[in-house]
């Protein structure tokens, strides 16, 4: 017996009884992340690494949820567990399995590089490495952040010279408080819908450290704050509390934006490529680290980069899973 | 090249007119004469001679990245266009390099004369030394089709704001037969004679469509109705001897027409006119399939030339005696037209389209019913008044098309769009029932809003039956309404009909798969329309 297999409910582990970012009902789930097609309500006890604890309290409300720090070894029945940095948003893990001397790794969402804001991500050895596959096309590669933060920054300075709000769409956990690591609050106030400031005031009692923002409620009169930039999902991009704001222009921050079809047609004004999923160097370095020679590949390019990884000499197969919504290919 | 890439990012980045503009006028300001008379012809849909085939592009590209051709083959469609996609899938360039755009196209240009090795090596050096931006555009260069929204209107607008001319004055210059690689500057856009070039047609007056009944336009009697005919819009030019054809995408065809020379014999010099390219039968003309045959053929055969003679059907006079008539009015023109028909041959390859008598809005509603039996797609009507505009211009000129023919059908078969499309599925093929199979009879790509081409993309991704490449087969489940202008017998195609125009007109959600429309209903239309 595999010390992971592939049921219709989830990644399940025999030896220990318990499931991986299952995506029905079970009685027992481990999380790598708070994201909602990887961590679902229903379930009858959550294990989670403590960082990615509060936000899916917060997400799931009252549940069943016990905590592991990165590191930590856990005996599940048969099985030995721990967490491992993914860099994918903060409390992000890849989940190591040992069953009787068989290592898996499923490794949820990751990226490679230093956000500045997650735990970075770590390798971890294995023999069977389930993997994400949301850019696996070798037309993705990532700038750098650095480079791209000027690109928000310079854009949000001439919106501010203008007169027009900046509005900036991204997904409210971990994409927006990275973005908030990378503005520049010299160039003016910040301001952000409230999906997103719920996330970062769990993040700051957490201790981590985000700039100041203000909430941009209903009593928020957009006069008081000239040279604003706004922080917002994108479904809230053109919606009538977005128009409130008056003149403004629309950025988009998500790795989608490397293609220029896509960013065309949702960016608005502005495209910036920033993912906090590995790009497709990053996830050919990740499958190489780990040194496992079975590579189950999930949401994404599923078929074309387990074609790719089998002509590598690869074991690789495609996993049909339910992770990888469209609200989160928007956001990635 | 930076310049150029400046330029397309400013463009590129933003959806508002006065911003594209304002960004175009700047760069003819600063861009070297080269660069601008390049950037003049890349926008007008004129680039240098392809030097090498996207084939061998494919294969180098993906020799560089390091990849399977397979892959990169499968990225393409994904990425929805291919100088993007081998922009992407390249390593970062090592060097930096200061050339302009024309150093760029003056390189592309000699590569026809060398070997393929040397050009092999000019390609992956030029790949090495540009940054993501200005490597798509070179790539563009290379493979045509330059669509980054820029119309022809809106550079001809910047360029008339950049040169202090007239908006009109400048699109008559950028028309016509010019060479980017042998013009000047001068020449071009600055030289007193516009009329210097023989060949030069004006720009075509457009017609807005009319979506509700002509009952607002005023008293009939100002108005001139005549068929819309369902050809190719053209201009036939009689000047210095010589005769030249122009289509309204302004493509010169006239080599394609041989049969519109002997116009020379009866057209005096200096005459230009517009009207419908056709093929035309005894008495009138033959249908658009006849024309097709036509179209996209350089050389005729003979067999062809006497099956679907090709006709120029005349409703405008633009030009007379050399004096340019456009703001005279539309009846003052049509009556020196009618002069000039009168005195035709019955074989002259030109002939005069005629008006339509009514007397009222509800008679000439009448007449228009019968527009499909006439060869026609509906009516035009024009201002008696008019003078002739340049562009499409609300308030003179409406055509009142004949509402399409429809269908229900099934959608089989998805594929991802390309460029703003692509990643959304908006290729669809669509089948109709016959006994208990889908034969499939039409492919539509427009008629759905951005919303509804979202949702049916979620749809398709989690109801893909098979992949054929790009192509996905879906399970048979959602009906669409297909609308069209014209249905033909095709023995090419499966279901042995051809559509004309075909377009998702509505998304009926409502239906289910099996009250889809079947083949007998197709054949029936067939009978009646064909």
């Amino acid at each position: 017996m595999s010390a992971l297999t592939f049921t219709p409910s989830g990644i399940y582990c025999p030896a220990g009884d318990f499931y991986i970012d299952p995506w029905r009902p079970v009685s027992r789930a481990l999380i790598t992340h708070g994201h909602a097609d990887h961590a679902r309500s229903g379930m009858g006890a959550y294990l989670a690494t403590d960082i990615a604890a509060p936000v899916m309290r917060h997400r799931l409300g009252e549940i069943a949820l016990d905590t592991a720090a990165y590191g930590e070894v856990r005996q599940i029945g048969g099985a030995r567990v721990s967490f491992h940095p993914a860099g994918h948003v903060p409390g992000s893990a890849q989940i190591r399995v040992e069953v009787a001397g068989e290592v898996w790794v499923a490794s949820g969402d990751y990226k490679i590089v230093d956000d500045g804001l997650s735990t970075p991500f770590e390798p971890v050895k294995c023999h069977h490495f389930i993997t994400e596959s949301t850019f696996g096309l070798p037309v993705f590669r990532w700038p750098d952040q650095a480079e791209v933060a000027r690109q928000i920054n310079d854009w949000w300075a001439q919106c501010a010279a203008a007169g027009k709000v900046a509005f900036l769409g991204c997904y409210a956990l971990g994409k927006a408080q990275r973005l908030l690591t990378m503005l520049d609050p010299a160039i003016g106030p910040i301001l952000t819908h409230a999906a997103i400031e719920h996330t970062n005031r769990i993040m700051r009692t957490q201790g981590i450290d985000l700039p100041e923002t203000v909430l941009a409620n209903a009593d928020l009169n957009p006069k008081d704050h000239p040279g604003a930039l706004v922080l917002a999902p994108p479904s809230a991009l053109g919606s009538a509390w977005a128009r409130k704001f008056g003149v403004q222009e629309t950025g988009f921050a998500s790795g989608w934006m490397a293609l220029r079809g896509i960013r065309r047609r949702r960016a608005g004004d502005r495209g910036f490529v920033i993912s906090d999923h590995a790009d497709w160097p990053g996830l050919l370095s990740a499958i190489s680290e780990t040194g496992a020679e079975n590579i189950y590949v999930t949401h994404g390019y599923t078929d074309i980069f387990a074609r790719y990884l089998t002509e590598q000499g690869w074991n690789a197969q495609v996993l049909k899973t339910e992770f990888g919504t469209d609200t989160e290919e928007d956001a990635a | 090249m930076k310049r150029f890439a400046g330029l397309f990012n400013a463009i590129d980045q933003s959806t508002k007119t006065t911003v594209k503009v304002a960004a175009l006028a700047e760069y003819f300001h600063e861009a070297t004469e080269q660069d601008r008379i390049w950037t003049i012809a890349i926008f007008s849909g004129r680039r240098p001679k392809r030097a090498v085939t996207t084939t061998r592009l494919r294969e180098w590209a993906a020799e560089v990245a390091g990849i399977p051709l397979w892959l990169f083959e499968d990225a393409y469609p994904i990425v929805g266009d291919l100088a993007e996609t081998i922009a992407l899938v390249l390593p970062p360039a090592e060097t930096v390099s200061d050339h302009g755009l024309s150093y760029w196209i003056d390189m592309l240009r000699a590569l026809p004369q060398v070997e393929e090795d040397a050009r092999k090596q000019a390609v992956l050096d030029a790949w090495n030394s540009l940054d993501p931006t200005q490597r798509f555009l070179f790539n563009k260069l290379i493979t045509g089709g330059f669509r980054i929204g820029v119309s022809q209107k809106l550079m001809t607008r910047a360029l008339a704001r950049a040169t202090g001319r007239d908006e009109p004055e400048m699109a008559h210059r950028l028309m016509g037969d010019w060479d980017p690689a042998q013009v000047t500057w001068q020449a071009l856009i600055e030289a007193e004679d516009p009329a210097a070039n023989a060949s030069r047609p004006y720009p075509f007056y457009l017609a807005y469509a009319l979506d509700a009944a002509p009952d607002d336009l005023g008293p009939p009697v100002a108005w001139q109705a005549e068929w819309k005919w369902d050809g190719i819009r053209g201009q036939l030019i009689v000047r210095a001897g010589e005769h030249y054809v122009w289509s309204r995408g302004e493509e010169l065809m006239t080599d394609r027409f041989p049969e519109l020379a002997r116009a020379r014999d009866f057209i005096p010099d200096g005459t230009v006119l517009d009207g419908e390219l056709l093929a035309w039968g005894d008495m009138a003309p033959q249908n658009f399939n006849a024309l097709q045959k036509r179209i996209g053929r350089k050389t005729v055969p003979r067999k062809l030339l006497q099956e679907a003679p090709v006709i120029l059907y005349a409703y405008d006079l633009l030009e007379w005696q050399g004096e340019d008539l456009r703001h005279n009015p539309l009846a003052d023109r049509r009556a020196i037209l009618e002069d000039l028909c009168m005195g035709l041959p019955p074989d002259a390859p030109v002939k005069l389209s005629p008006t339509i008598d009514f007397d009222s809005w509800v008679a000439l509603a009448d007449i228009r019913t019968a527009a499909r039996e006439a060869q026609a797609e509906g009516l035009m009507l024009k201002r008696k008044i008019s003078p002739y505009l340049t562009g499409r211009k609300k308030g003179d000129w409406w055509k009142w098309k004949l509402d399409p023919l429809t269908i229900d059908a099934v959608m089989i078969y998805a594929q991802s769009g390309h460029g703003r499309r692509a990643n959304l599925f908006t290729d669809f093929t669509f089948a109709v029932w016959n006994g208990n199979d889908l034969v499939p009879f039409t492919k539509a790509y427009s008629g759905l809003t951005d919303a509804e081409f979202r949702q049916i993309t979620a749809w398709v991704k989690k109801n893909t039956l098979e992949r054929f490449g790009p192509v996905r087969s879906v399970t048979p489940h959602h009906v669409f309404e297909i609308a069209f202008e014209g249905i033909q017998a095709s023995p090419r195609h499966k279901s042995g009909v051809a559509l004309r125009f075909p377009r998702m007109a509505r998304w009926r959600q409502d239906k289910p798969v099996q009250e889809a429309n079947s083949l007998a209903d197709l054949n029936e239309m067939l009978e009646i329309y064909g």
